[in-house]
C-alpha cells in the first residue's frame, strides 16, 4: 500500500531563532519577510495576540512592543541551513523525499512494510527536535493530498500529540467532517466560495462530490482533488524538483522613492541579483518585468507602472539585463508618486546553454561568460555585494534595512552562537 | 617533483585531501609506496560524525580554563549525543547558554566550572536548565586564529 508522511516545522522560522535563542522559548515570537514588509511566521503565541499573517509591520509595531514580542527580520541563511539539516534527518528514516518547499517534505514510506509506521513517525519527529531543536508535525495518508490534510489535523489538534494518521478510511472519513474544505491543499480562496455554493463545506463533503460535477467547477486540479482525498493516489512523489519557470527579485523600500534616479539605482541592484540567481541555476531569459508602485496604505496618489520587455536573446548576463531594466525604468517612469516597491520578474526561463543564437549581432557569449564567471567567483570569495555593478548606487539610501536580523548562526564564523564560559 | 601551492586551493575541503602519493610517473623504478596507497585522513569526518546534528560553538570567557578550554576557542556540539557523566556541555541556564561540565554522580544532576581562581558554581535552587548539546571537542588554534 502507498503512504505518504508530510512534515514541517512548526512555525517554522520562528522555531529557528528559538533554537539559538532559549530566552525566546515563552515569549511570542514573529519573523518579517524579506524587507521587514510584513509577518510571514507566527509562535502559537503572537497568533493569540491576534498578529495574522501577512500583516504589515507598521500595523502591528505598537502591538508588539507592549506585549514584548521578539520581531525578527528573515534569517534565509539560518532557515535553510536548518532545512538542509532536517532534509538530511528524513532521509534517514525514508528511501525517498520530495523537498516541497523550506519547511515541508514529503516522504515515502511505501516500501516499510510491517513497520508500524505511526511509531516510526513519532520517532521522526523525536530524532529531529533533538538533532536540530526544531519541532514538527506529521501527517500519514494513501495520498499526498491526505497526507497534507493530516498533518493540519496534527497541527490542530494538540491531542494527537504531532502525528496524525489518515490511512484508515473509517476514522479518517470521521475527522475530515470537521476540517473546513479551504484547509484542504489546491483549494483557494476563489475555489471555496464555488464549492460553499454547492452546499461543500468540509473536506469530507469535497470527497463525496461527484469528480465529474468537480472537472466542471475545478478544472482537472478539482477532479484530482476529489480522487485524492477519496484514497486514490494521483500526484507522485516529486524527487528531483522541476526546473524553475520564474524568478523574481522584489523589494519594498526602507521609506519612499520620490526620484528617478534612485529608482533606477534600486531596480538595477534587483536586476543584479536576478542574474545571479540565473546564473546559479544554469538558466536564462529572453523576457523581463520590470515594475514598481506605489503602497495601498499610504493616503497619496496611487500608481503602479509595469512593463515587459522582449530581450534580442536569452541571457542571464547582468549587463545585458542592466541595460533592458535602466531603458523599462525610463521609458515607464512617472514623476509626482511615493514610491514604496519596485522589482524585476522574469518568466519562460530556458536552460543557459540551450538559449538559440541569433544570426546578427548576438552578445559575444565566450566573453559574457567570463566577465560573469569572474563576477561571481568575487561575490563567492568575498561575499555578495563586493563586486557590483556601479549602476546599483553607492549608498544604497533605497534599500531596505535588515533592522532586526538575528545572527547567521550556522553559516558565518563570526556570528556562532556564544557559550558564556 | 611536485609543489603544494596552499592559495591555489578553492576551498576548505579541497584543503584536507592532499595528494600523497602521485601515480603514472613512468620514468625510472616505480614507487614502492603505490601498492600501499590508502584512502586519505577525512579530519571533518573525524571531528563531525553526525553532521546534521552538529553546531560550531564560540567559548566567551575563562572559567572553563582548567578543562583546556580557552576564550575564542570554537567548540564542535554533538546534539545528537546523550549526555555523560564528565561531558562537557552546553547548558541553558535560565536562559543563559553556558558552558559548564556535566556531573551525574550525586543525588542530583549539577553543573561545574573548571578554574581555580573562580568560586564554585552551583546551579541556583529551581533554576531551569536543559542541556543544549554535548560538546565533542574543542578547536583552540596554536597560531593564526580564527
Amino acid at each position: 500500500m502507498t503512504v505518504f508522511a508530510l512534515i514541517d516545522g512548526n512555525s517554522f522560522y520562528c522555531s529557528c531563532e528559538r533554537v539559538f535563542d532559549p530566552t525566546l522559548a515563552k515569549r511570542p515570537v514573529i519573523v518579517l519577510s524579506n524587507g521587514d514588509g510584513c509577518a510571514v511566521a507566527r509562535t502559537p503565541e503572537a497568533k493569540a495576540l491576534g498578529i495574522r499573517m501577512g500583516q504589515p509591520w507598521f500595523q502591528m509595531r505598537d502591538l508588539c512592543r507592549t506585549n514584548k514580542v521578539a520581531v525578527f527580520s528573515s534569517n534565509y541563511a539560518l532557515y535553510g541551513d536548518m532545512s538542509a539539516r532536517m532534509n538530511e534527518v528524513y532521509r534517514l528514516f525514508s528511501p525517498a523525499i520530495e523537498v516541497y518547499s523550506i519547511d515541508e517534505s514529503f516522504l515515502d514510506l511505501s516500501g516499510l512494510g510491517g513497520t508500524d509506521l505511526v511509531a516510526h513517525a513519532r520517532e521522526l519527529r523525536a530524532t529531529v527536535r533533538q538533532w536540530t531543536g526544531i519541532p514538527t508535525c506529521v501527517g500519514l495518508g494513501p495520498t499526498k493530498t491526505l497526507a497534507k490534510l493530516a498533518n493540519w489535523l496534527a497541527k490542530h489538534d494538540p491531542e494527537r500529540g504531532g502525528v496524525c494518521d489518515f490511512r484508515e478510511a473509517g476514522p479518517r472519513e470521521a475527522a475530515m467532517a470537521r476540517i473546513p474544505v479551504g484547509e484542504v491543499w489546491g483549494v483557494g480562496s476563489a475555489s471555496v466560495g464555488k464549492l460553499e455554493a454547492l452546499g461543500c463545506r468540509t473536506a469530507a463533503d469535497l470527497a463525496r462530490l461527484d469528480p465529474y460535477l468537480a472537472r466542471q467547477l475545478l478544472t482537472v486540479v478539482g477532479e484530482r482533488i476529489v480522487w485524492e482525498l477519496r484514497g486514490t493516489s494521483c500526484l507522485p512523489l516529486e524527487e528531483v524538483a522541476p526546473p524553475r519557470k520564474g524568478c523574481a527579485v522584489t523589494r519594498n523600500f526602507a521609506g519612499r522613492v520620490e526620484d528617478l534616479a534612485t529608482l533606477q539605482e534600486a531596480v538595477a541592484a534587483h536586476t543584479t541579483r536576478l542574474a545571479e540567481k540565473l546564473r546559479h541555476h544554469g538558466l536564462a531569459t529572453d523576457a523581463l518585468t520590470v515594475f514598481f508602485h506605489t503602497s495601498t496604505h499610504d493616503a497619496g496618489p496611487q500608481h503602479a507602472a509595469s512593463r515587459t520587455v522582449t530581450l534580442p536573446e536569452a541571457t542571464n548576463d547582468t549587463l545585458a539585463l542592466l541595460r533592458a531594466a535602466r531603458a523599462t525604468v525610463a521609458a515607464i517612469w512617472r514623476e509626482g508618486f511615493r514610491y514604496s516597491k519596485a522589482g524585476v520578474m522574469t518568466m519562460g526561463l530556458i536552460r543557459a546553454e540551450e538559449a538559440p543564437r541569433p544570426l546578427f549581432d548576438g552578445l559575444d557569449r565566450e566573453r559574457s561568460a567570463r566577465l560573469m564567471g569572474a563576477l561571481d567567483a568575487v561575490n563567492a570569495r568575498w561575499g555578495r555585494g563586493t563586486l557590483v555593478p556601479a549602476s546599483t548606487g553607492l549608498t544604497r539610501a533605497w534599500a531596505t534595512r535588515f533592522e532586526h536580523r538575528s545572527p547567521r548562526y550556522t553559516t558565518q564564523l563570526d556570528e556562532l552562537p556564544l557559550a558564556r564560559a | 617533483m611536485f609543489l603544494l601551492r596552499h592559495h591555489e586551493f578553492e576551498s576548505q575541503a579541497e584543503a584536507w585531501s592532499l595528494p600523497f602519493v602521485l601515480e603514472g610517473l613512468c620514468a625510472g623504478f616505480p614507487s614502492p609506496a603505490d601498492d600501499h596507497l590508502e584512502p586519505d585522513i577525512n579530519l571533518l569526518e573525524l571531528l563531525i560524525p553526525n553532521r546534521p546534528a552538529t553546531f560550531l560553538w564560540r567559548v566567551d570567557g575563562h572559567s572553563m580554563k582548567d578543562a583546556g578550554i580557552f576564550h575564542g576557542d570554537l567548540l564542535i556540539v554533538d546534539r545528537s549525543l546523550t549526555p555523560r557523566h564528565g561531558d562537557v556541555v552546553v547548558a541553558v541556564v535560565n536562559g543563559e547558554r553556558s558552558l559548564k561540565r556535566l556531573l551525574l554522580d550525586g543525588p542530583r544532576p549539577r553543573l561545574a566550572l573548571e578554574n581555580r581562581d573562580f568560586p564554585a558554581f552551583a546551579v541556583p535552587e529551581a533554576a531551569e536548565v536543559e542541556i543544549w548539546g554535548v560538546v565533542r571537542c574543542n578547536v583552540h588554534w596554536l597560531r593564526g586564529r580564527r
